[in-house]
């Protein structure tokens, strides 16, 4: 366990947009909270005797990043991750807190689990979020116990990784959520068209011979759950998006007012089916890789608010799972460790500001969740991220701090990275020093 | 051998990966074999002291004897596995299988296997050759070299004919090793069938889609109808193999919009009475044998060139 300590983080560029705040100034972190922020011209406040200063000129200072769609897969798959693990990733990422998905042996669908998720992240390296399941066991077939989850701890519900696949439990599961205000989190997905489906359909899954899954198999589900949304009144946040009538239909429900918000991953805006080229299954995900159009949809999506969030949806397997015929592999990729790269790229192209790549991968999903977090307020939990947008580096297997190292990106040369991570005052990441 | 072609293939993954002269060196190749098999003496020694594993995954009776009767006429030496005889029934993964094989220093693995991209794989993680003899959906390239074989010996020529290729495109590996090839070599692909058998995006590999089989058939010089496999019928694809034969069965009828020299082909094995009428299947424009004839021919040449004969 890391004491906290007296932290200076000196001239950096502070990012807040929940506080409209974009200027150089310098932080000081003291007692687990922010204390205060000043610029170079205002008076510098009594600083503690023994204090750690950091000068991060160049650097980022944004809120703690907040990833709400991952797999720690503790309790049950601790081969592929645990929630030390998969924590210690989060923060090498620039990550202060995870909201991890239900999907794991037990299937976190009681508070008996979502307690025992909490206890094993006490010492954990970042915030984690429990999200419970919709359907016990992830049946899809009777509403979990979503008050006592609420009550033990869980933020949000899902069965995520599956579809809801009756329409009537997802309008009933909408409805019982709203009573504990937990956020209903749809995999959308008509598993009667992708069932079997190992990548995008289309050329490229026609020509390697590979069940295709078509694009219309998220649409249609995502259609039906705006619908339910619409239909209930109730809140939705519809996960990883990855096509472009996704998009179109996300876009109109926000123009009726519909009180819906949209995630997709790192993956989807940088790169396309082409990936699984040579039948590699690190790029074999699902919902797969889409096509050149759907991506460029996705950055749009991003950049005129129809996405609110990006999150990386980490997904870890060992080689068990992953160095197999490609039909035989599993679907997921790592992302924790990729996301502050990947969303900096569309930074720099452009497409975004620095304001509102911190509103996707912090502020919003503060919101989205209801966590605290995702501003940098003064008096709150000092939980923040330094961000070099310059440093570049290749991505080395050796280098990847999850316990699974199924990354597409692995040989890839990045630029940005996530230099220091502070939860709650301790420093969970450092690689100034280095 | 006939041509001056440099072969720089240590692995046959799939006719997508072979160019027009290498296509063409292994017909030349293959076509100087042929003569072997008419010999009473059917034994060459160009491959004495070579091992041949064959690694079958799933059920086969012709290529997989084809290619050991290949590799015999060679000299070569030849090992038989099948799924129900291999470690695999016990859990082992195809990787583990492949380097314990490897390790017994094989010149040539042949492996059929259900999942696309297996040969793939397989040639990623070890330094003996492959030869793929059918990877689930994706190619099935000694079939559709010795398809071009057999085409190019009867017509003289493959660019500019019109090929017609009938029935379940979305699962034949035979099919799409075939557009590719055909189309690579010059000839014109149209493809039939049921819409539920005929995968997106097709026409970019090369062939054209037609609605009906009249319009793929007509004035063709090739008609191949394709085995409709029982076995991937998970699907709801096609109500029955009555009206499957009735709409899209190949018989007298539909062959006479075709070029009256119109070859009939079939990658076997045949159901006949659905995709091809018995009749037909027998006739006298049916090459159907002379495909499997060619098929041991284009096997050895597979052979003898990924082990760097020239």
């Amino acid at each position: 366990m890391i004491r906290t300590q007296a932290i200076l983080l000196k001239n950096g560029r502070i990012i807040d947009p929940a506080n409209r705040v974009d200027k150089k100034a310098s932080l000081l972190v003291e007692k687990g909270k922010i204390q205060a922020i000043f610029s170079p011209r205002q008076k510098t406040p009594s600083l503690p005797k023994k204090l750690q200063s950091i000068d991060l000129q160049g650097k980022w200072i944004v809120p703690g990043l907040i990833d709400m769609h991952v797999h720690l897969r503790e309790p049950g798959e601790e081969y592929k991750e645990t929630i030390e693990t998969g924590t210690k990733a989060a923060a090498a990422g620039g990550f202060t807190a995870v909201a991890c998905m239900p999907n794991t042996t037990p299937v976190n669908d009681c508070q008996s689990v979502t307690r025992l998720i909490l206890e094993k992240a006490e010492n954990a390296y970042a915030r984690v979020y429990p999200v419970g399941a919709i359907s016990k066991g992830l049946q899809g077939e009777s509403l979990a116990e979503f008050g006592e989850m609420k009550q033990a701890g869980a933020v949000a519900v899902t069965d995520d990784g599956k579809p809801v696949t009756d329409s009537q439990l997802m309008r009933r599961a909408l409805e019982y959520a709203s009573n504990y205000n937990l956020m209903v989190i749809s995999h959308s997905e008509d598993y009667s068209l992708s069932r079997n489906g190992a990548i995008n359909e289309g050329f490229v899954s026609t020509s390697m011979g590979l069940k295709g899954i078509p694009h219309i198999a998220e649409e249609i589900m995502v259609y039906r759950d705006l619908a339910l949304a619409e239909y209930t009144g109730c809140t939705l946040h519809l996960a990883h998006i990855s096509t472009k009538e996704s998009i179109n239909l996300i876009r109109l429900a926000k123009q009726k007012g519909s009180p819906v918000t949209a995630e997709t991953g790192p993956h989807y805006f940088s790169l396309t089916e082409k990936a699984v080229k040579d039948y590699n299954t690190n790029a074999k995900m699902n919902p797969p890789l889409r096509t050149q159009k759907d991506l460029e949809a996705v950055i749009k999506a991003i950049s005129d608010g129809t996405i609110d969030v990006i999150a990386t949806d980490h997904a870890p397997h060992s080689i068990l799972e992953k160095d197999l015929e490609f039909d035989q592999a599993a679907n997921g990729i790592i992302g924790l460790e990729t996301a502050v790269p990947l969303a900096l790229a569309l930074f720099r192209k452009g497409y975004i500001n620095a304001a509102r790549l911190v509103e996707l991968l912090s502020t919003n999903p503060a919101k989205i969740l209801g966590v605290k977090g995702g501003s940098l307020e003064i008096g709150s939990d000092a939980d923040i991220a330094v961000i070099d947008p310059e440093h570049s580096f290749v991505l080395h297997e050796k280098d990847i701090v999850s316990k699974s190292k199924n990354s597409p990106f692995i040989g890839v040369k990045l630029q940005g990275k996530a230099l220091l991570t502070i939860c709650g005052g301790r420093i969970t990441y450092n690689a100034i020093s280095d | 051998m006939s041509s001056e072609h440099l072969f720089a293939h240590k692995h046959i993954l799939g006719l997508d990966h072979l160019s027009v002269p290498d296509i063409e060196h292994i017909l030349n190749t293959a076509e100087s074999f042929k003569e072997i098999s008419r010999r009473s003496i059917k034994k060459v020694p160009v491959l004495r002291g070579k091992t041949v594993v064959t690694l079958f995954f799933e059920p086969s009776t012709r290529t997989r004897l084809s290619f050991d009767i290949a590799a015999k006429r060679m000299s070569a030496d030849t090992f038989s596995i099948s799924a129900s005889t291999s470690s695999t029934t016990k859990g082992e993964s195809l990787a583990d299988t492949a380097k314990n094989i490897e390790a017994m220093m094989p010149d040539i693995i042949v492996m059929r296997h259900p999942s696309s991209g297996a040969s793939n794989y397989l040639a990623n993680r070890i330094n003996t050759s492959v030869i793929n003899a059918g990877d689930g959906t994706h190619e099935h390239p000694s079939q559709g070299l010795l398809d071009l074989m057999t085409v190019k010996e009867h017509k003289g020529k493959i660019k500019g004919l019109k090929v017609a290729i009938i029935g379940d495109i979305s699962h034949s590996r035979v099919a799409h090793s075939d557009i590719i090839g055909f189309s690579k070599m010059g000839a014109n692909v149209f493809v039939s069938g049921p819409a539920t058998l005929i995968p997106k995006k097709i026409s970019r590999l090369g062939a054209r889609v037609c609605t009906t089989i009249e319009e793929a058939v007509n004035n063709a010089d090739v008609v191949m109808p394709l085995r409709i496999q029982k076995e991937r019928q998970s699907d709801p694809l096609i109500p029955s193999f009555r009206e499957y034969a009735a709409f899209f069965g190949i018989n007298r009828e539909i062959l006479k919009v075709a070029k009256p020299d119109a070859l009939v082909m079939h990658p076997g094995p045949i159901n006949r009475g659905v995709e091809l009428a018995p009749d037909v299947a027998d006739g006298s424009q049916s090459v159907i044998l002379d495909q499997v004839t060619n098929g041991v021919a284009i096997r050895m040449a597979l052979m003898y060139l990924v082990l760097g004969g020239t």
